[in-house]
């Protein structure tokens, strides 16, 4: 699913232009399995799969693979349907320097939710 | 398409309201008995116009909506730059009371969401001869911070922007895009620290949960409503309210936590029945 968040984000012209401030790596961890997503001016230009033994990232956002597979379904089922939501309930950590996540909010909320799209297909 | 009123009229409210003089901005449409509706925290009262634009609502109530001091068009006190703003549970339920009494309004029913919905828990427990009925939107006892709330308010962060990106996953995933976005755009419109300044009433200060036993409903009915895509309030949150008053709630399906703005048509099928056993007290 990982791999399909730079075709579905980079295809999407309003998304970028909401993240062309957005200059930064970051990590999602499902369960011990890692990517690095590297994000130049809105547009996803490269995924990484781990594992890494240095890796250098801004933010990671670690949940477990059941958590990130309901998440990304094309209607998620209730308490899975946001970042936040999960967060809340404890079942994903975002931690780092989180400063370019919150303040892009709207915008890597909609690229970490962009495998729902393929999900829908 | 030819040019249209709304019959929704605004005026600005000037009163001494917690020792200070204010100038509040208040909306309302209708005729009959008058629903006070309180905002959302870091929004204002233009959440309910798709209630004021609905005759099935307004035949009967006097819709009326305030901006709460420092909200939408309400100016802040004056000397607003030297201080920081924030709610306290204190402060929340006078403004209420004065609002209502600067107003005229002779024991109307308060309907508030989230913050909203919490300070009428409030009102129930400390005023309730002072309303006919109070309906609760979103209302939680108590709300825990699941985010570090210094976020909201920094200049390294656009304020609009992370305001409005905090609450988005609170609208229902299928909400319609206009009535989920228009819900955003009064988050991104919010005054910087105001969203904050609200949620630590939310979040700290009007912390309910050791007085919930003691809300009587035969002094004052409540009514709880809760969209069950709400994880702030979440349903479990207003069911344990409903448990340990009495209070009738009902879990709104396909709704979040701004049923009045995210879907308003929606919402109002589900405000209806209240309205009409507020109607019959």
């Amino acid at each position: 699913m990982i791999e399909t968040i730079a075709s579905h984000v980079n295809a999407d012209a309003k998304l970028v232009r909401r993240g062309r401030f957005v200059d930064t790596t970051f990590m999602i961890a499902i369960d011990e399995t890692y990517y690095l997503l590297r994000i130049q001016e809105g547009r996803v230009t490269k995924v990484t799969p781990g594992p890494f033994i240095t890796p250098d990232f801004s933010f990671a956002l670690r949940a477990s693979r059941g958590v990130w597979e309901k998440f990304w379904q094309p209607l998620p089922p209730l308490g899975f349907t946001d970042i936040f939501a999960l967060v809340k309930q404890k079942l994903m950590r975002v931690e780092g320097d989180i400063h370019p996540f919150m303040a892009n909010l709207l915008y890597f909320k909609d690229v970490l939710a962009a495998p729902r799209k393929e999900a829908a297909l | 398409m030819s040019p249209r009123f709304e019959p929704i009229t605004g005026r600005y409210l000037h009163l001494q309201l917690l020792g200070k003089p204010h100038r509040l901005y208040v909306e309302e449409a209708g005729q009959g008995i008058p629903l006070l509706c309180l905002h959302t925290a870091g929004s204002d009262g233009r959440q309910f116009r798709g209630l004021m634009n609905d005759a099935r609502v307004t035949s009967a109530f006097r819709v009326i909506a305030f901006d709460m001091p420092w909200h939408g068009k309400s100016s802040p006190p004056a000397g607003w730059q030297n201080e920081e703003y924030q709610l306290t549970s204190r402060d929340y339920v006078r403004m209420i009371v004065e609002v209502a009494d600067a107003l005229g309004l002779d024991r109307p029913v308060a309907m508030g969401c989230s913050i909203g919905g919490r300070i009428v828990l409030h009102l129930a427990h400390e005023r309730p001869e002072r309303f006919r009925a109070l309906i609760g939107l979103e209302s939680a006892a108590h709300t825990e911070p699941y985010y570090d709330l210094s976020w909201l308010n920094r200049p390294d962060v656009h304020g609009g922007m992370v305001c409005a990106g905090v609450v988005s996953g609170l609208v229902a995933p299928t909400a319609p895009d206009d009535g989920r976005w228009e819900t955003l755009w009064h988050y991104m419109q919010s005054g910087p620290g105001v969203f904050k300044g609200d949620l630590h009433f939310y979040m700290i200060d009007g912390d309910i949960r050791h007085r919930v036993d003691d809300i009587d409903i035969k002094k004052c009915p409540l009514f709880l409503l809760t969209g069950e895509y709400d994880y702030s309030c979440t349903a479990e949150a207003t069911l344990d309210i409903a448990k340990r008053t009495g209070a009738p709630a009902t879990i709104m399906k396909g709704l979040g936590h701004f049923p009045m703005s995210e879907d308003p048509p929606k919402f109002v099928e589900y405000l209806l029945p209240v309205l009409e056993k507020i109607r019959a007290l």
